[in-house]
């Protein structure tokens, strides 16, 4: 079963990151995408740039605002995910606890991802979807 | 720290075993020089710790507190055997302080507990040396594949006994022969010098396969867990390929195993029925897994060593994913492959997907021949593959009345019942 890690931060603490070396921060977090390549259950990971190159489209109002963001208006940023193949929550769980890039605003959340097998195979854009799936190799 | 969705702890034991036992059992063999008494000691260690942590809670480092614990318990079982072994004698000394904290668990493991058994540059070394001892040429395939799924996969034994169908004191009794074998033996622990390794990487691949085969035949048993003992041997294979990524067929297994993953969402219809190949929806396959195939086909065949009866298999099975449609399919290159297939591992079911695979490309008059060789030869007797195929030839060769007392004979062996449907469906077709 497939797993999303999603890495969240408070505002602090992503500001905290600036304090810490680039390279490494690249070898901690290249370490434990390491362990989990070599223990053959990563299948994706992205991180996000820095979230002062973002915008907000906020939906609350017709027509719909765009704001440069999300920085200081959320109470945390998402900054990226990992995808793991593992047969447990609890599995994913423990490779949750093992992320390097912790302490005080840092979080995970573990989120399982349903297969499109899940979904009514009958449905016209299900099946629209599966066809992109086949056409582009996706997961 | 208790976690909600675990309340009694015993799942974030198996998630962190399944994690770490061949880095465990690998430090401790190596420690201990003692594979056999490495095992009992982790599984001690396990034992230990579904009765601490749903206590206690889970230790800031799970992998790190087995491993002490294992570490002490080896020093008591040495002490146990004799005080005259030079090991022990040894472990004394590597203490350090030359105390020794016996029984209860550690509070905190110590830096230096873990300093003395995680060698960074030696873990590596000590999974492959697990896989390899797991995988010995000395032990029978059935304690091969219990003592690899339970060390290096870090299931349990009943989980084992589960997928097998078999009782949880089977595979126990299995396990525990097995480490008499490899005592008896005198298996060292130690990943095999460079002249016979790729003799004894054979027994490691084809366990795997193994593992594989046993978890994607829908055959019995529950299908989920099947399906989860065939994603296993993939995880295995990805492990494997990272330890020896020079060895090419380490990467056409790798292939072959996620090109035949790929058709797993499409061999079964609705009704729960098994669907062939020729009718599977391909749009129902796995198409990040097809990617995955054939990456690692291209590793295997970037090393320029050709292919390997493994990367065959992968490359036969990356013409079909490839392929928009049975008729679509490039057969000239399968029946090529399968040719080579046949010359490096020759086995009656090689040469029958053969004349399948002729029939596809040269017609059904091409293919006969070489079925009928098989008759000959009394090949695959009891099997109702080779009626069923040449009844199949004889009705595309226009001669019903012959296909019809195959196709009898092939019922008559066949025990699948959904296979049975086909054959009777072909029957009742030839009026």
């Amino acid at each position: 079963m497939k797993y999303m890690l999603i890495m969240r931060a408070t505002d602090e603490a992503f500001a905290s990151m600036a304090d810490i070396d680039f390279q490494e921060m690249l070898e901690t977090v290249g370490k434990f995408n390491d362990e989990m390549i070599r223990a053959g259950v990563l299948v994706a990971a992205e991180g996000l740039a820095d979230p002062s190159e973002g915008v907000v489209v906020d939906y609350s109002s017709e027509p719909p605002v765009v704001t440069d963001g999300p920085y200081g208006e959320t109470k945390e940023l998402f900054g990226g995910f990992y995808i793991l193949n593992v047969t447990s929550k609890e599995e994913a769980i423990e490779w949750a606890k093992r992320q390097p890039v912790t302490g005080p605003g840092f979080k995970t959340e573990v989120r399982r991802v349903p297969t499109i097998d899940e979904f009514p195979q009958d449905n016209e854009w299900v099946q629209k979807e599966r066809a992109w799936r086949e056409a582009t190799g996706q997961l | 720290m208790t976690d909600p969705t675990d309340p009694t702890g015993r799942e974030a034991v198996a998630a962190v075993w399944r994690i770490e036992s061949a880095r465990i059992v690998g430090a401790l063999a190596r420690y201990t020089g003692d594979f056999a008494l490495a095992e009992d000691l982790a599984q001690e260690a396990v034992a230990e710790a579904l009765v601490t942590w749903p206590r206690d809670g889970v230790p800031g480092n799970p992998a790190g507190w087995l491993l002490t614990v294992g570490r002490r318990r080896a020093i008591d079982a040495f002490r146990r055997r004799s005080a005259r072994d030079d090991r022990y004698a040894a472990l004394a000394r590597d203490l350090g302080e030359g105390g020794v904290v016996s029984g209860g668990a550690p509070a905190d493991p110590g830096r230096e507990d873990e300093d003395v058994l995680w060698d960074p540059d030696q873990i590596d070394d000590d999974v492959l040396a697990l896989m390899f001892i797991s995988c010995h040429p000395v032990l029978s395939r059935e304690a091969r594949v219990a003592l690899t799924l339970r060390v290096v996969g870090g299931l349990t034994s009943d989980e084992i006994a589960k997928v097998f169908l078999v009782p949880t004191a089977t595979v126990q009794a299995r396990i525990t022969r097995a480490k008499k074998t490899l005592a008896a033996a005198r298996v060292p622990f130690a990943v095999p010098s460079a002249g016979e390794r790729t003799q004894r990487l054979g027994s490691v691949l084809n366990v795997i396969y193994l593992i594989f085969t046993e978890g994607s035949s829908a055959a019995s048993g529950d299908a989920l867990i099947r399906l989860d003992l065939a994603g296993e041997a993939q995880r295995l294979a990805r492990v494997l390929s990272r330890l020896v990524p020079d060895e090419p067929e380490v990467h056409g297994l790798l292939a072959l195993l996620e090109l035949t993953s790929a058709r797993f969402p499409a061999r079964t219809g609705p009704d729960g029925r098994p669907v062939l190949l020729e009718h599977q929806d391909r749009s129902r396959w796995d198409h990040a897994a097809i990617r995955r195939g054939r990456a690692a086909l291209a590793l295997a065949e970037g090393a320029g060593r050709g292919l390997g009866a493994y990367g065959l298999q992968a490359a036969i099975a990356e013409c079909h994913a490839v392929a928009p449609s049975v008729d679509a399919t490039n057969w000239e290159r399968v029946v090529l492959l399968y040719e080579a297939l046949g010359r490096l591992a020759p086995s009656p079911v090689v040469d029958l997907n053969r004349a399948v695979a002729v029939s596809m490309a040269q017609g059904p008059a091409a293919a006969l021949p070489i079925v009928d060789d098989l008759v000959t030869a009394g090949a695959l007797a009891d099997s109702h593959l080779l009626p069923s195929v040449r009844g199949e030839l004889l009705i595309r060769s226009g001669r019903p009345d012959e296909a019809r007392t195959e196709l009898e004979k092939a019922l008559r062996l066949c025990g699948n019942e959904s296979e049975r449907t086909i054959l009777r469906r072909k029957l009742s077709d030839l009026g």
